[in-house]
């Protein structure tokens, strides 16, 4: 990532778009134009730009850090408006608070965090933002700048697909429950029309935008809302019986064009083998399909299923708000608030998919919980304020009106007028005014509550609130505050630093040569390229399965297979992160079942089963020969046994099955400090020409070999 | 007798649709017919997709989407410029044509980016 901005700023642009990045995934290389969503990358390079060309000196490294914390103040701006459109200001302004520190958007916005997410969910706030205001206002401008919008989410992050699809859902459900209105058809039709040629105009996702089902639900609510626009113009023009007549006219002839559509598009759909999903996706309508036809997308820890604690430590008290915020946003309910209402409803379901997609929910819990925290104040605080001033009846009587007008109906669309009117009003003929002044006085006793339960509400509320604070802190520190690369370890003897990454990646980069290729599970190729500066075979970007399968399959092979399908890669190092001196539990020992099943959904003759004890995945004497040969389990415990005697792993809690073996076809050339990353570099092919002149027995070649014997035991002495 | 009874009907309809539309102002007629026309380029193009083959798939792709998204675009205006639509009442036409003509603008910049 950091490479690519370097590169971005250094070469421009159009280099940029037509990099050939051969130090990774080699020996294949990548396109890194069209492989990547350039959203972050832009935006860090013109924010570089802009800051370069003002004269002020900052380096790339530093722009890179800081551009997570920009766009999360920016991300809480947006929440603000668009609180703001749906609730009004009181209500934006919690709902940005909340945001600005929830925890679950804090693991993104930390400086350093340099991740596509970091600047998306901005752009996604702000996409609905402008949808919602554009809704609102129905002026064709906003439209523009929402599609604008649009275009910079797509470039962003992949979760783009969440706008195209949750936009269309909210249209579709304004139609179907009568709310349509010609400012819906502005902010809808043309968002469609021009997203959909901006997204082609990304490279990662070009002519996907017409051709996958993701998106087909925009193309058919557009056509939808056509054909709805054009019978609200036609039943505004005739007289309701002809209205009717040409109803039924137009049904029996439509409904037989509308099935020949539906059907070809189900043939069209149907014909693709994955029904036109991408897998991803498929995955979030199938919470099973991933596990069951994609490993390498189930084998993130991010696209597991989340757990209820990650709930409570992501939204924490937000959680509980939500409900409240989903009924006052019920009252009364507008296009915004129910386009709200939308987000969050699709949100929890696709949270409840994917941990990693907490992120989307985060904003829309906040939003909630704003809304809800808002109109409770408002209610409380009201009440405390009726209570004072009921005693002197007559002052209150303006002072209510207009405070009432502004509290009680924050809709930004009728709010001025009415409120213009009603002062008019009231200036002109307060006398006649008074009957109806009495009777919503008599409705806003009926709200009120009294003044002792208010001030105990307000004040459990705030400690709500501050409890959300002290959550929210305690969780930037203990969580998201140290660099993951860096690990501690607190216990009864002090704080524990394990720098082992550095170390070991220091080592590549001091003790190899610059051409050296290192073969490592995929988690570490970011970092191997990034701090070592070594060509990786694969990274974190995962755009190639077959050949991240073939990695696996070497890793799970014995030996031998494994040194042929490393050697064909021209692979000089092998790197394992493995964690059983120190109890480290994100090792590859226990990453392995994925490289197996990786590696087998590619090349059939790794089967999992193998690698299984009755269903059981361990290492102890009880494993598998298959599993106690394999690669990965030599790397990982080679000369393990010489720690402790014993060979005792703390993260499986077990003594290793196999203690004392030998490598034939590795070496180990570097382990560190706590074992934690091993580094073995791949033994030379064995010279068969010196072993059929050993049976010569000539007495100086003999000499030779035996000293090539020797060598061969300890050739880097 | 029931055919007759609903051609009888649909002339009816298309009567009063006519009268209905003939009330409309000029401008509005303008506008319409050139919605018109760019979905009828549209279909034009499509049919030639069918018959010829969408290789260049972008050109295709830009071609249909700039009519179909001028004809929006000028659904858009019309509606904003409609007296009937009480909605937009204290919108004035000029800012109604200067969005419109921003929104075209970007659209039609879009495309010949994307013509390649």
């Amino acid at each position: 990532m950091l490479c690519q901005l370097q590169f971005l700023t250094k070469n421009g642009i159009y280099d940029f778009w037509n990099w050939f990045d051969d130090r990774t995934w080699y020996p294949l290389g990548r396109v890194i134009g069209g492989t990547v969503y350039p959203g972050l990358t832009l935006t860090a390079g013109t924010l570089w730009w802009i800051l370069n060309s003002l004269n002020i000196p900052l380096s790339v490294e530093t722009v890179c850090v800081f551009t997570a914390p920009t766009f999360s103040a920016l991300a809480a701006w947006a929440t603000y408006l668009l609180t703001k459109e749906v609730k009004g200001t009181g209500a934006g302004l919690t709902a940005a608070a909340l945001l600005a520190m929830v925890p679950s958007y804090i693991s993104r916005s930390v400086a350093g965090s340099y991740d596509n997410e970091a600047v998306a969910i901005f752009a996604l706030i702000f996409t609905f933002y402008l949808y919602i205001k554009t809704l609102n206002t129905g002026s064709l401008f906003y439209a523009t700048l929402n599609a604008l919008a649009y275009f910079y989410m797509v470039c962003s992050w992949g979760g783009y697909t969440f706008i195209i699809n949750l936009i269309p859902m909210h249209a579709l459900l304004c139609i179907v429950t009568g709310r349509y209105s010609p400012r819906l058809y502005i902010a809808y039709a043309p968002l469609v029309i021009l997203g959909t040629l901006l997204a082609a105009l990304v490279p990662v996702v070009g002519f996907n935008a017409v051709m996958t089902s993701e998106h087909f639900a925009s193309f058919l609510v557009f056509l939808i809302l056509n054909v709805v626009g054009l019978v609200y113009y036609i039943k505004g023009m005739l007289t309701p019986k002809m209205f009717k007549v040409a109803v039924t006219l137009v049904v029996s002839a439509g409904l037989i064009v509308c099935c020949a559509v539906v059907a070809v598009l189900v043939a069209l759909v149907a014909s693709s083998p994955t029904k036109g999903w991408s897998g991803r996706s498929l995955s979030l309508l199938d919470p099973t399909y991933a596990s069951k036809y994609i490993p390498i997308i189930a084998s993130v820890s991010e696209h597991q299923p989340p757990t209820w604690p990650s709930y409570f430590m992501d939204i924490n008290v937000l959680a509980f708000l939500v409900p409240a915020g989903i009924i006052a946003c019920f009252l009364p309910l507008t296009d915004a608030s129910s386009f709200v209402i939308l987000y969050l409803v699709t949100s929890v379901y696709f949270s409840g998919v994917m941990v990693r997609l907490m992120l989307v929910l985060a904003p829309a819990a906040c939003i909630m919980s704003g809304i809800a925290l808002s109109s409770a104040f408002g209610v409380f605080t009201r009440s405390i304020k009726f209570a004072s001033i009921g005693k002197q009846d007559d002052a209150g009587d303006i002072g209510n009106g207009v405070t009432q007008n502004h509290v009680v109906k924050p809709d930004r669309n009728e709010e001025p007028p009415k409120e213009k009117a009603s002062r008019k009003k009231k200036k002109e003929k307060e006398n006649v005014e008074k009957a109806p002044t009495a009777a919503k006085k008599s409705e806003r006793r009926l709200l009120m509550l009294p003044m002792e339960a208010s001030v105990v509400a307000i004040l459990l509320l705030v400690l709500l609130g501050a409890f959300y604070v002290v959550h929210c802190v305690w969780a930037a520190a203990e969580a998201y505050s140290a660099p993951s690369i860096v690990l501690t370890s607190q216990s009864h003897d002090g704080l524990h630093v394990f720098d082992d990454f550095r170390e070991a990646y220091a080592w590549l980069s001091h003790n190899t040569d610059v051409d050296d290729k290192v073969a490592s599970w995929w988690d570490y190729g970011y970092q191997t390229t990034a701090m070592a500066n070594r060509t990786v075979i694969v990274d974190n970007n995962t755009w190639n399965n077959t050949h991240i399968a073939t990695v696996g399959t070497a890793m799970s092979s014995p030996e031998k297979a494994a040194w042929e399908i490393f050697n064909s890669l021209d692979v000089k190092y092998v790197l394992v992160v493995f964690g059983g001196l120190v109890g480290y539990p994100s090792d590859d020992i226990n990453k392995f079942l994925w490289m197996v099943r990786i590696g087998g959904g590619v090349f059939p003759h790794i089967k999992e089963p193998d690698y299984l004890r009755d269903g059981q995945y361990r290492i102890d004497n009880m494993a598998t020969p298959t599993m106690l040969n394999c690669l990965m389990y030599k790397l990982s415990y080679y000369r393990f046994v010489e720690t402790d005697g014993k060979g005792f792993d703390r993260v499986r809690r077990t003594e290793i099955g196999k203690k004392h073996f030998k490598l034939t076809h590795f070496e180990e050339v570097f382990t560190t400090h706590h074992w934690m990353v091993r580094i073995y570099k791949l033994k030379p092919p064995k010279n068969r020409l010196r072993g059929k002149t050993k049976k010569s027995k000539s007495k100086p070649t003999s000499t030779i070999s035996k000293r090539s014997a020797t060598q061969k035991k300890n050739p880097w002495q | 007798m029931a055919k007759s009874s609903a051609t009888k009907d649909a002339q009816a309809l298309f009567h009063s649709l006519r009268s209905a539309y003939a009330a409309t102002p000029t401008n509005l007629k303008i506008i319409d017919l050139y919605v018109v026309f760019a979905i009828s380029t549209a279909l034009i193009q499509v049919v030639y997709m069918a018959l010829v083959g969408s290789f260049p798939f972008n050109s295709f792709l830009s071609g249909v989407l700039s009519c179909i998204g001028t004809a929006v675009l000028a659904v858009c205006l019309r509606i904003q410029v409609n007296k009937e639509n009480k909605e937009f009442k204290d919108l004035p036409p000029e800012r109604a044509f200067a969005d419109f003509v921003l929104c075209n603008l970007v659209l039609h910049l879009v495309i010949m980016n994307f013509l390649g």
